[in-house]
């Protein structure tokens, strides 16, 4: 192969997500300091760290909401850090949960899932909402198809905001912090979810506080500290033999 | 229908000596039932087409392109700036001055009609206002909501169509209602350049049959009963548009 095209041929032997020596700042605040790792599909990588560290960014950077000033992510072969990215392209790819849940107010729970599908992949809306019955129940809300927002609890809400992601069929899902805003009883139900979808094969990538989580199902577990990754690790030996003093001062604060 | 009217507004008049000429000779008859429809048509094309400003202007404010997003200022500026009044007058008598003239097989007549330029003018005068109150409107719809739209693989435009725009409207429904009113009622001054609409045709009816008084009250009665319909029909639709659980 002399000639790469411009994506590069992307086979699912290399790494789904590769993040080389990554840059990013906001004016003079330079909030990542060059961080490099690799996801592999069907990985649940997370991304641990305390706040302001810039993990949120990092994920963030991945399906480029954020700009980043130096260093390569790539998504399947494509270099998200290029001027010409087509940015269709990486988000048919790429899904991403938010914190605030963020779902569109003025639609049902069912026709946010259908949205996207719709609007974005032209596809056909009979089709679509099919699989949207699908989806809802597939993430437990069989029978709140005709629900707003407004009138779903904060986890029921951030469960159709993971169905609306679904519903793009993304090969890598982005969970920025997804359970932060929700009260205890509610956070299980949004972590079942994600765990049944990373049973399912799918490839995710969590920025995120629940520690039991991560260390029942994440593949490797990064921690972050001011921009860089301090320490990483498959769960067991991470979270057994952290080195790092800035690692362990969180751990032992945050287990 | 003036056959109904007629017996009635003739005695008023023989007895009492209001004249509501309108309601009993045809002639004027006739005027006013034009000046109805050059009214409603002035005030729905205007409605429209400052809608269409508002919605394509704010858009354009929120450009990448800092050429566009001057553009659009200035537009503003001069629009909200400056009378609608003189604003009618000058696109009439200066830029009306400017467009070509068609032949009408014989004789020429400008492309554009008084009623033409009325709307045009108008629906800009409005437009100014309309951009302002949907670019507060878009400003109500937080970033994380576009963020969302955006990870989805919407484009600015079909973010703006479909998610933003709708959630916008509903923040900003009470204001534009307030201008819409207003445009509604400004309409009257394309008396100015001769508009056969109600305020220019009352007139020329008070100054054949000089009974100002009666027309007054006419032109009165018409425009409250044309504003309750437009602020009921907005009602209408903000109680439409009301998403349960939200706002």
């Amino acid at each position: 192969m002399n000639e790469t095209p411009k994506n590069g041929l992307w086979t699912p032997d290399q790494p789904m997500v590769s993040i080389k020596d990554v840059h990013k700042s906001f004016g003079p605040l330079e909030v990542l300091k060059g961080i490099s790792f690799d996801v592999m599909k069907g990985e649940v990588i997370c991304i641990i760290g305390p706040s302001g560290s810039g993990k949120s960014t990092l994920i963030r950077c991945i399906n480029a909401l954020n700009d980043i000033q130096k260093g390569s992510i790539k998504v399947e072969g494509i270099e998200v850090n290029d001027p010409d990215l087509d940015k269709l392209e990486l988000r048919k790819k790429v899904g991403m949960v938010f914190q605030q849940y963020n779902l569109f107010p003025h639609k049902t729970a069912l026709e946010n899932v259908m949205m996207a599908p719709i609007h974005v992949l032209k596809q056909d809306k009979a089709d679509v909402e099919q699989r949207a019955y699908r989806l809802i129940k597939k993430v437990r809300l069989e029978g709140k198809e005709t629900s707003y927002p407004g009138e779903l609890s904060g986890g029921q809400q951030q469960r159709v905001a993971i169905a609306r992601s679904l519903a793009m069929n993304p090969d890598v899902m982005l969970f920025d912090e997804v359970t932060a805003a929700l009260d205890p009883e509610t956070v299980k139900e949004v972590l079942v979810t994600i765990q049944e979808l990373a049973e399912d094969g799918m490839t995710c990538i969590l920025v995120t506080h629940e520690m039991g989580f991560a260390r029942e199902l994440a593949n490797h577990i990064y921690f972050t500290d001011r921009g860089v990754i301090v320490e990483h690790g498959p769960p067991a030996s991470f979270f057994a033999e952290a080195k790092d003093p800035r690692t362990q001062e969180f751990l032992s604060q945050i287990l | 229908m003036l056959d109904l009217l007629t017996p009635f507004f003739r005695r008023l008049y023989d007895e009492t000596g209001w004249n509501f000429v309108i309601f009993y000779e045809q002639y004027e008859w006739d005027r006013f039932v034009a000046a109805i429809w050059v009214s409603l048509e002035l005030i729905v094309a205007s409605l429209f087409f400052s809608l269409v400003v508002g919605i394509v202007g704010a858009w354009l404010q929120g450009s990448p392109i800092r050429a566009v997003r001057l553009f659009m200022s200035g537009y503003i500026q001069f629009f909200r700036n400056t009378p609608p009044y003189v604003q009618l007058l000058f696109f009439f008598f200066v830029l009306g001055n400017f467009t070509p003239k068609v032949d009408m097989g014989g004789y020429y007549e400008p492309m554009i009609t008084s009623f033409g330029w009325a709307v045009i003018s108008l629906s800009f005068f409005a437009g100014a206002f309309n951009v302002e109150i949907f670019r507060a409107g878009i400003e109500a719809v937080p970033e994380s909501t576009r963020e969302a739209a955006e990870s989805l693989g919407y484009s600015r435009l079909m973010a703006y169509v479909y998610v933003i725009l709708p959630l916008a409207f509903r923040v900003c429904l009470p204001s534009l209602n307030n201008n819409l009113v207003n445009l509604l009622k400004t309409t009257t001054q394309a008396y100015a350049i001769a508009v056969p609409e109600m305020l220019y045709t009352l007139n020329q009816v008070w100054s054949d049959n000089v009974n100002v008084p009666e027309m007054m009250i006419i032109l009165f009665v018409y425009y409250v009963g044309l504003v309750a319909v437009l602020v009921w029909g907005m009602h209408r639709w903000e109680r439409k548009m009301k998403i349960p659980g939200y706002g």
